[in-house]
Parts: structure tokens; sequence; C-alpha cells
């Protein structure tokens, strides 16, 4: 069902009267998540993989382990490459077909996170510096599209790469020979990314699909778990931050990702 | 309550104009009690109305203007017609054609075919639709020979000039015949080539320092001394 | 052990490109000779390609872009236009000559992002609900890169679109900061972002105190983020001076050559 503007402009106008009593269409408070469940190693398939449930939104993350040539200006480090599906099941505005603009900034942002967080230790995937190292694939699948995308794919991206097991192997004339056993993958940080939507002049988080449809635009915050920022990408619309909102922000991302890490990374 | 240039300086889009209880007029908007430039032009202060005098800005059509326009299809109930402007244009068969036309035997080409260039009127123009146009009055029509020079429709009014002097003095000095579309597209019809590159000429100058004073005595001595060059020879 | 393979032309240039020890020496001078604070030469110029209806070139240290603008016009294919507002066609595009290994000519997904988030940044400042159904088309030509492509796409994009006779409500005007070799800096040249620990590019409308893009790889922790910003922001409030005399000075020009 697509949207007329004229509809559009009706529902923001009560969102934004909601929003200016402090209050959400599902009442929840301007900074809090929808429930979140997380399965992982649900695709036996896969070397790793999780599935996140944020309220409606499912989105399932598998993750394989290849082998390959390492990059020529980082020979002795793994490859980690992320994509993202918008299946079209998943929301009628998805169309079949190669990644459209949306797909791509998804997987180039999740990406970002665990890139620069460094949270594969990609150093340990090296086989034979400058000829052979693991290229770890992480697919993002969003399944049902209710709002926040990002947020859900990237806690189910980490939660994935933690369910990651590879084989144990041994090189032996230059080739990889498999042993029995497995070794999770070396996580050594735990990205989140909480994303922001800005409607009138609110922040609010966790959108769900009828406040995406009406927000002035977005600012997603990844923090690792040191409290570092990694990656921070401002999109979703024509609209703007100042200065003191995206302070506003940093400072309840800081809070937010911890408490978001919990739910990944137990103990 | 301040105001920030004086009349006829040149303005960029963001540069703030005025202060208060001002209105905003062309290519300025007015937010939270200050009035900015969208567009970059020579501002001017009448009375509590600012506004700007974009340096180039397309053309929106509005009811009554007079336009050139280029035929770019034909359809089954009449004519598109590119006048330069955001959308395009549309004029009906039933304006041109007796009331009870049939599109099987009207041969709409042959009136007007892709390609050909027209006179027309704006008869209305609101965002949601295309602007109409109409041929019906005198003087509009196919145009079937002239030089077409295209300018940037704010400008148009300085070719004209203040009652029309600029215009009048270039009929004089070349002998050609001008006919102005208000979007900027001007035709001219000389009786050599000589004389329409010699108005050729004026209208660029005009479109190069329209933004200048005393640009009629400069336009007027320019085509006095290329005319005296090409005579010589 | 390596085996002793004869290395391919490939491998022998690379090994020559080795990553520069210090992007900073102990009196806090770049490898191009700036300060932590400066930015690199710029040179503006607005009104460059004759066929497109607003256009502009921009130089930025080695960065070379040329912007072309076209419309509004009617929207083409039919399904993209809005019945309220205008729609803006962005596209970021990198030559293939313009980086030192050779660059596919074809989108990569980079370029895709790019085009997104700088379309994103320009929209706010365009008046799009004065023409509805229609599109504005931007194209970005990056000829040469060295860093800060996104940013000074942006910068340049702007002047087009000024060019172009398209009202808009401010000039948009970017610049990136972040930090290298544990100092925070100001406008990064490729070498400082891919070596260094973290780059934000900013674009920003002065007027409405107004963030249109904001990106940020790398790690900072939250207040090192927000001096980045500011840094950013004393850069784009630089450029938007240029800017400004960049449109003016074309006009200028004629007015002086008169009055001689």
């Amino acid at each position: 069902m697509t949207s007329s503007p004229i509809v559009v402009r009706v529902k923001k106008k009560r969102i934004v009267e909601l929003l200016a009593s402090g209050k959400r269409v599902d009442e929840r408070g301007l900074t809090d998540y929808r429930e979140i469940q997380l399965e992982s190693g649900v695709i036996e398939r896969a070397e790793g993989s999780a599935r996140v449930h944020l309220g409606k939104t499912d989105v399932l993350v598998g993750v394989k382990i290849a082998t390959g040539a390492p990059f020529s200006d980082v020979p002795d480090k793994g490859v980690l490459t992320v994509n993202a599906e918008l299946v079209p099941s998943a929301s009628p505005s998805f169309e079949p077909g190669p990644p459209g603009e949306d797909a791509v900034e998804l997987a180039r942002v999740v990406d970002r996170g665990i890139r620069e967080s460094k949270a594969i230790d990609l150093e340990k995937l090296c086989v034979e510096s400058g000829k052979l190292v693991f290229v770890i694939f992480v697919d993002v699948y969003v399944l049902n599209h209710d709002g926040n995308l990002i947020d859900a794919s990237a806690i189910a991206a980490l939660a994935a790469l933690i369910n990651t097991k590879m084989f144990k192997y041994t090189v032996e004339d230059g080739k990889i020979v498999k042993k029995p056993g497995y070794t999770p993958l070396p996580i050594i940080n735990y990205p989140i990314a909480v994303t922001f939507a800005k409607i009138g002049d609110k922040l609010v988080l966790d959108t769900e699909l009828d406040e995406e449809q009406v927000m002035d635009a977005r600012l997603t915050m990844t923090m690792d778990k040191d409290g570092k920022i990694c990656a921070i990408q401002k999109g979703g619309g024509s609209g703007y931050f100042t200065k003191e909102e995206i302070s506003e922000a940093a400072k309840i991302a800081l809070k937010k990702t911890e408490e978001l890490r919990k739910i990944v990374v137990k103990g | 309550m301040p105001v920030f240039y004086e009349k006829k300086q040149l303005v960029a889009p963001g540069d703030l104009l005025a202060e208060g209880d001002y209105v905003s007029g062309d290519s300025t908007y007015k937010e939270n009690g200050k009035i900015y430039a969208c567009r970059l032009g020579l501002v001017d202060y009448e009375g509590r109305r600012v506004h700007v005098v974009a340096l180039k800005a397309f053309y929106i059509p509005v009811p009554g203007d007079t336009v050139i326009g280029k035929v770019v299809e034909t359809t089954p109930g009449g004519w598109v017609i590119d006048i330069k402007a955001p959308h395009p244009a549309r004029l009906r068969a039933s304006d041109v054609v007796e009331r009870s036309f049939k599109p099987e035997t009207t041969d709409l080409p042959s009136i007007f075919d892709v390609g050909d260039l027209i006179i027309a009127n704006v008869v209305a123009y609101d965002r949601t639709r295309d602007p109409l146009l109409t041929v019906r009055e005198p003087g509009l029509g196919k145009i079937m020979r002239g030089q077409l020079v295209e300018v940037t429709p704010t400008k148009i009014p300085r070719v004209i000039g203040r009652q029309g002097s600029m215009v009048s003095m270039i009929k004089r000095e070349t002998g050609c015949q001008l006919t102005i579309g208000q979007n900027g597209l001007i035709l001219i019809n000389g009786r050599s080539p000589k004389d329409e590159r010699l108005a050729f000429m004026a209208l660029r100058k005009i479109e190069a320092e329209s933004h200048t004073s005393g640009l009629t005595d400069r336009v007027t001595e320019m085509i006095k001394k290329e005319r005296k060059a090409v005579e010589s020879k | 052990m390596k085996a002793n393979k004869k290395k391919t032309k490939k491998e022998r240039i690379n090994m020559t490109n080795k990553k520069p020890e210090k992007l900073i020496d102990k009196k806090g001078i770049r490898l191009d000779g700036r300060k932590l604070d400066e930015l690199r030469p710029v040179k503006m110029e607005v009104g460059v390609l004759p066929n497109a209806d607003g256009s502009a070139y921009l130089e930025q240290g080695k960065n070379k872009i040329l912007v072309g603008v076209y419309g509004p016009k009617e929207a083409h294919p039919r399904h993209i236009a809005q019945q309220d507002r205008a729609v803006i066609q962005c596209r970021y595009h990198m030559a293939p000559f313009s980086v030192d290994e050779r660059k596919s000519p074809a989108p990569s997904r980079r370029d895709v992002e790019l085009s997104k988030v700088i379309r994103e940044a320009l929209e706010p400042a365009v008046f799009l609900e004065y023409y509805p159904k229609t599109s504005i088309q931007v194209y970005i030509e990056i000829l040469q890169a060295d860093g800060g492509t996104r940013c000074a796409g942006i910068t340049a994009a702007s002047l087009a679109l000024a060019d172009a006779g398209i009202p808009m409500r401010d000039l948009v005007v970017a610049c990136a900061a972040g930090k290298a070799d544990g100092k925070l800096l100001v406008d990064l040249m490729d070498t400082e972002d891919k070596v260094g620990e973290a780059d934000v590019p900013v674009a920003f409308m002065p007027n409405l105190n107004a963030i249109t893009l904001l990106q940020m790889d790398g790690s900072l922790s939250v207040d090192e983020f927000e001096n980045a910003i500011s840094m950013a922001l004393d850069g784009c409030k630089q450029l938007y001076a240029l800017q400004k005399e960049a449109l003016k000075s074309k006009y200028v020009a004629v007015e002086e050559a008169e009055e001689e």
C-alpha cells in the first residue's frame, strides 16, 4: 500500500502531536526499544547465523567462510565482506533485482561498524601472508520491514559472527588441510548501532515503519565496547540535524549501546 | 529595522537581506522574521518589499505571457510544446481546429508538426498541471522565418527596456523585427543576415551586462561601431 | 616461507607504495606542509559547462571536481516523479583515471552510497516543493581524487545548483575533519584518510545551523568526535565565503570592465 502525500501528512501530524507530549503511537518512551528476540545458530549450513526480531522487524544474518587472496595493501589480514538483501516479500516497497541504494547503504553501515571497531581479529585469519587468507561473508537478509533495519541488522550480524565456528586446520604444501574440531571466530570487539530519527524537533529511537515514513532524517551511531564511536551515518530523508542535536544523540547512544550489547554478549 | 545591502548590490543564495517587518518578493524567502535571497542576483528594496532580480532563472509560465515554443510531440488531442519551463506545455487541437474535429480525419501534423516553432499565449498554469497555451489571438501561430536567440528569462525586461526603449532602439539601429517571448526566446527578423547579426550581438551584450547601468547607450554605440566596421570592408 | 617466485609487475608497484611512517611531524606539520587546522588550497569556478543548466568546477589540493546540473525538468522515468515536490537525481562518479589504480567506470557500491548521501545533503537546501513532478539532475564527476571528494563534490554541486538559477535556502558547504597520528586535523587528504584513525565528513547550511551530511568511520571518543565536528564546521565556514565569492565574481568582473 503506497502512501500518498496527503495520507503521510495526516499521519505525521498525529505522530508529531503525540511526540510533543512525550508519547509514541505504541506508548513507548522516545528512547525505548521494542521487544528484541535474538536466536543464534538457526541456519546449520552456515558457519554462523542469527535471527533478530525487533518488534515486527525480522532480520536473518548468515555467515559463510571461504578462502581467497588477500587485498594487496593488507597482505596478512583476512577479508570481511558484508552484503544486504531487502527481500521483496519483506515489504511492498522492496523490488526484486540487484541491491538498490538502501540495501547498499545498509550493508556498508553494518560493515563499517564491524570493520572500524576491529570486531574480528582479521590478522588471525591469515593462512599465508600475501597469498591465502580466510574470507568472511556476512549476508544480511531482511525478512520483514517494520522500521529500524540498521539496528536490527547490526545486532544480528554481531550475534551471527559470535556464533560463527571455523574448522581447525593445518597448512601442508601451501594447502589447507582440515582437522577435526571447531574454533570460534576471533571476535575482540562488540559494535552496536543505535539509530535516531528526527521527527519535528524530537529525537526518537527505534522507529517503527509509520514513524520512519514521516521522519525528517535519521542518524545512526555505532559504538564499540569501550564507548568509542566507530561509525556514523546520517541519512533517511531531506532533513538535517543541528550540532546540539548531534551532541545530545551521542550522549544517549553511549548509554543505549551498552544496554543493547548485553542482549548480544552474555556475561 | 535593518537591511543589509544597498539597492542593486549583488547577492547570493543564503545572503541575509533584511530583518524585521518586511515582505519577501521574487527570489527571496522569509524565515524567522529574516529575509534571505534564494537566487544569485541584484537586490532591491521597495518600501516594505524586498526582492532579487535573478541573474539566471528558468521560466515559470504566467497566464497572459506570450511565449515562443517548439513542438516536440503530436498527440491525438493536440500538441506538446517545449517552452523551456520545468513542465512541457500543451496546445489543444480544439484551440486551432473547428469545433467538431475528428482525430481520425484531421491531420494534426499538417497544422503544426514536430520541430515547428510557434508563438502562443499562456492561458492557464498552476503547479499541479502542465501549462496550457492558445494560438487563437492575432499574431500567434506558426513561425515561418527568423533567427531564434535564447536569453535567460529574467533578462527579458532589460531587453524590452523602460517603456520599450531598448527594443525600439535595436529595431531602429538594425532594421530588425524582434518578437519577444517572456520565456526567454526571441525571434529576430531582419532584411539581411548582417542586420540580424547586429541584433544578435546586441542581445548577447544585454544578457552579459544586464546588471549594469547605462546599458542602452553602450549597446547603441556597439551596434553603430559594428555597422561601420562591416560597411568599411 | 615465501616461495621465491618472480613478482608480478602489480606486486612490485604495490611494494614500493609503502605507507608513510608519520603523517604529522614533531612541529605539527603534515606531509603536504599544512598545519592541523589548515585547508588545502581551493579554487572554485562557476558556469563552466555551456550545455548544462548550471555548472561548477572545484579544485581542493589535488582534487579536481566538475559538476553539471539540469532542471528542473519533467521527471523521467515517470514513476520516480513525486506529486508534491521535485526529486533530485544525483550521481557521484569517479573517472577511471582519477585514482592511482585505474577504477572501473561501472558504479561501485561506494559510488551508490555516496550518490545517496550527497543527494540527501543537498535536498534540504532546495525549494523542492515549488516544482512538483519534476526532477533536478546533479552529475558530480571526480576527475582526480585525493581524499575528501564527497565534501568537495557537495560544495561544487551547491554552486552548480545556484548557477542553474534553482532557488535555494542557502548554499550547502562541506568539509571533513578527522584524526591522524593521535591528533585531530581538518581536510584530510587520501593518505591521511587511509592511514589515520578517523574521518568525519560534514555538510552544513550556515543560515539554518543545519548539518545535512554527517558520516564517520574510524575510532573516536565522544569528546574527540565533538571536537572534530567543530573543526569541520570551521573549515565549512571558510569554504562558504569562497563559494559566495565564486558565484559573484563572474558578474563583478563585468562591472569592473565597464568602469574602465
